[in-house]
């Protein structure tokens, strides 16, 4: 039932919304404004008459199809197999790995990957003692092989959530039936997986159509280079502001319609890291359980190998140098910085946008309008970072100096990519603490500070946790907006990790990935103490 | 006295038009089937829904301009009237202040409150690990504490099995008598009224209807 409100008494719900909406409109309209109005100059069309950009265009949607298609097919299999094979040794330590993108820097990653299947790495020396030609880690290979490092753990996740939704009734009846497991795939398991197919694969296609990080490292070139990349050179490279414009309103136009698609399409990503295996399932094994294991250990070592090539490759005779160089020490320092400003700002609006979109839902039942209200938090799906960037720097570029006020940028460009995450994470627990008890907080008059900290503090006090720290991984492991606007005055460690990359100084790189997959970690765990319920009852029991 | 003349009400297609006397010590039931309106009939009176038109008043002064937590009223749900994550003491000490800005005083009233519902020494302990009856005493004395002429009884006793049902009501008897309070009770069980010694009234197409056996 929709209650509506009565007279309003002295009740300023619709504050924190608004000023989260103000924040959002002054780092995002004014850019975008700034973005159209130079349109004027240059005609986003006419790019299309550039065989370049036709190409680099044509890339996008070709890697971002692959990726998604090689993800989802990949994951298929693997989500069968864990799905089947319910007591496997670890089994729960790698899904729980699976999830362990969420908070691994990409750079990082790929340094790892590279380590595993680059030209030196151990799979190309394992081959090329049998006589096989190398594996190229550059190009549309290495592309495609990281994303599906980071999205078909992804994929296989959501499909073995929905395998687990089964109900045990229908694996009852499938042993009385007698059903081998061809039929159970074609009667249980594919129905199962299929409503979430579609959604899985478009969510995997957009994050892979603005795959900004991967590219930059292993692609390039004209061969090898998404929209998102094309911009970034073309503004700090090419100083083609025409370019820049014109492939930004194009990107803005390809990443609307994705969305838009996007939103017919359902699916159940996760978003904790704990996978809980479902009670009571008495699901029985099945399929050829030689070839279960084979997938999950193949999968396993998938996972596994970089992170392990990673941690054995930044160790190094360098890394004490490297630790002790002052850009260094200066990286470390603006990336804490950088991370922990941009999740508390990201919080922050993520909280505000949610308390008036709640109490807009539920007190005056307008369930869509409160979550139009919400999903103005997503903008940087519509705007991804680059194209954000190039608008930030349109609007600011005769006002300041851009690359002296980098760390700022970095700040919001970062905050807004982390809160379509904050959002998801706080939405369901906010809006548990409102609505059971709505008539009795109404009829008690708790409102404004009181409620937050009387009643939602304490419910959502761990998942605020949670948001902080991975939106903060999100801001110390990001490269996109430091890319655009850092300098040798700011620099990051993922600025840093690049450019060391770039110019071939493997060791160092090794050591400063290791130091920002610490810094990273680090900053995660402190963010969950700090929320925890332990840490506040010590503090309290001191004061 | 609680005075609603043709209060209307729209829900969707549905119409409601409320015409009923209700006196200070003394409890009014209110009968119907699910969907006939009972709770709509609570949360126009409480100000959580608003009327289309009518009066609505107490002691001939109207109500409706009033936001819910100004009203002189207080509910008691049937379920979720307490607050989990917070104790027994801090889930009355809001009827107090939503702040929970509380003196000794109050915590002197707090205790007191609570031994009048029989649930004495709770103070302290979670309202999560409370019992369905315990859930339902803590909450009455909440609406005692707020010291509200008018209660609403919103099926209060329909989750409670039977002996424990028992024990509250004859609490809630002795606690309406002694407060002199002006009550509404909602409710499917006629047995409920019943035993609160109600007026009973029929609710069935949107209109009230006096009930003489």
């Amino acid at each position: 039932m929709s209650l509506a409100a009565t007279k309003a008494s002295f009740n300023r719900w619709w504050l924190p919304g608004c000023i989260a909406l103000v924040v959002l409109m002054l780092m995002t309209g004014l850019p975008l404004i700034a973005l159209v109005l130079s349109a004027n100059d240059v005609s986003p069309l006419s790019i299309l008459e550039n065989a370049y950009f036709r190409r680099v265009i044509a890339f996008s949607f070709y890697q971002a199809l692959l990726s998604a298609l090689l993800s989802v097919g990949l994951a298929i299999p693997l989500a069968l197999a864990l799905s089947r094979e319910q007591f496997f040794v670890g089994r729960q330590l790698l899904i729980n790995l699976f999830s362990l993108s969420l908070v691994i820097p990409t750079l990082v990653a790929i340094f790892g990957i590279v380590a595993v299947f680059g030209r030196k790495g151990w799979i190309n020396n394992a081959t090329e003692s049998l006589g096989i030609e190398p594996f190229s880690i550059y190009g549309l290979g290495g592309i495609l092989l990281a994303h599906v490092f980071f999205n078909m753990p992804l994929a296989a996740r959501v499909l073995l959530q929905a395998l687990d939704n089964i109900p045990n009734e229908q694996w009852r009846l499938s042993t009385q039936l007698r059903m081998r497991s061809w039929a159970q795939l074609r009667f249980i398991e594919w129905p199962a997986m299929r409503s979430q197919l579609l959604g899985v694969f478009m969510l995997i296609f957009t994050l892979c159509f603005t795959s900004f990080t991967i590219v930059m490292t292993l692609g390039g070139g004209p061969r090898a280079t998404t929209i998102e990349v094309a911009i970034y050179q073309a503004l700090r490279f090419d100083f083609d502001l025409n370019a820049a414009v014109s492939l930004a309103l194009v990107q803005l136009i390809f990443c609307s319609a994705l969305l838009l698609i996007s939103a017919f399409f359902k699916h159940d990503a996760p978003l904790g890291f704990a996978y809980k295996a479902t009670e009571h399932l008495i699901r029985p094994a099945s399929g050829y359980r030689w070839l279960n294991a084979l997938l999950i250990i193949i999968a396993a070592l998938f996972v596994l190998l970089p992170l392990l090539g990673l941690v054995i490759s930044a160790i190094n005779p360098s890394s004490i140098d490297v630790l002790t160089h002052s850009n260094t020490v200066r990286a470390i320092i603006n990336t804490i910085v950088i991370a922990l400003t941009a999740s508390f700002l990201s919080v922050a609006m993520g909280i505000g946008l949610l308390i008036s979109s709640r109490h807009i839902r539920i007190r005056f039942g307008k369930h869509k309008l409160g979550q139009w209200i919400q999903h103005a938090g997503n903008i940087i799906l519509v705007m991804p970072p680059v194209v954000l960037g190039t608008g930030l720097f349109l609007l600011l570029r005769n006002v300041a100096d851009v690359f002296s006020i980098a760390l700022l940028l970095t700040i919001i460009i970062n905050s807004l990519m982390a809160l379509p995450f904050v959002l998801r994470i706080l939405d369901g627990p906010l809006m548990q603490a409102g609505t059971h008890h709505d008539r009795l907080i109404q009829s008690l008059g708790i409102t404004g500070w009181a409620r937050w900290r009387l009643l939602d503090w304490p419910l959502v006090r761990k998942p605020l946790g949670f948001a902080l720290g991975v939106s903060a991984t999100l801001a110390a492991g990001d490269l996109s907006a430091i890319a655009l606007f850092g300098s040798e005055r700011a620099l990051t460690l993922p600025l840093l990790l690049f450019q060391r990359v770039g110019t071939y100084r493997l060791y160092e790189a090794a050591t400063t990935a290791g130091i920002l997959l610490i810094v990273c970690l680090c900053l995660f765990l402190l963010l969950q103490a700090l929320t925890s319920g332990t840490f506040l009852r010590n503090a309290n029991a001191k004061a | 006295m609680l005075k609603l003349n043709k209060l209307q009400v729209r829900l969707g297609t549905n119409e409601f038009n409320y015409t009923l006397q209700a006196d200070a010590n003394r409890v009014s039931a209110i009968l119907g089937k699910s969907g006939s309106g009972k709770s709509t009939l609570l949360n126009v009176i409480a100000g959580f829904l608003n009327a289309e038109s009518g009066e609505l008043c107490w002691n001939d002064q109207s109500l409706l301009n009033l936001a819910a937590n100004q009203r002189p009223i207080t509910t008691l749900f049937q379920q979720h009237n307490l607050f989990s994550h917070l104790t027994v003491a801090q889930n009355v000490g809001l009827g107090i202040h939503p702040n929970l800005k509380l003196d000794e005083n109050d915590h002197q009233n707090i205790r007191q409150v609570l031994s009048e519902v029989g649930m004495e020494g709770y103070d302290n302990k979670s309202a999560a690990n409370l019992s369905g009856g315990e859930q339902q005493r803590t909450a009455l004395a909440r609406c005692l504490m707020r010291k509200q002429p008018i209660l609403l009884l919103d099926e209060p006793f329909s989750a409670l099995d039977e002996s424990t049902r028992h024990e509250m009501i004859v609490l809630t008897k002795n606690v309406i008598t002694k407060h002199r309070l002006c009550v509404i009770l909602v409710t499917h069980n006629e047995d409920d009224a019943d035993r609160l010694d109600a007026v009973k009234y029929q609710l069935s197409a949107g209109q009230l209807k006096l009930q003489t056996s």
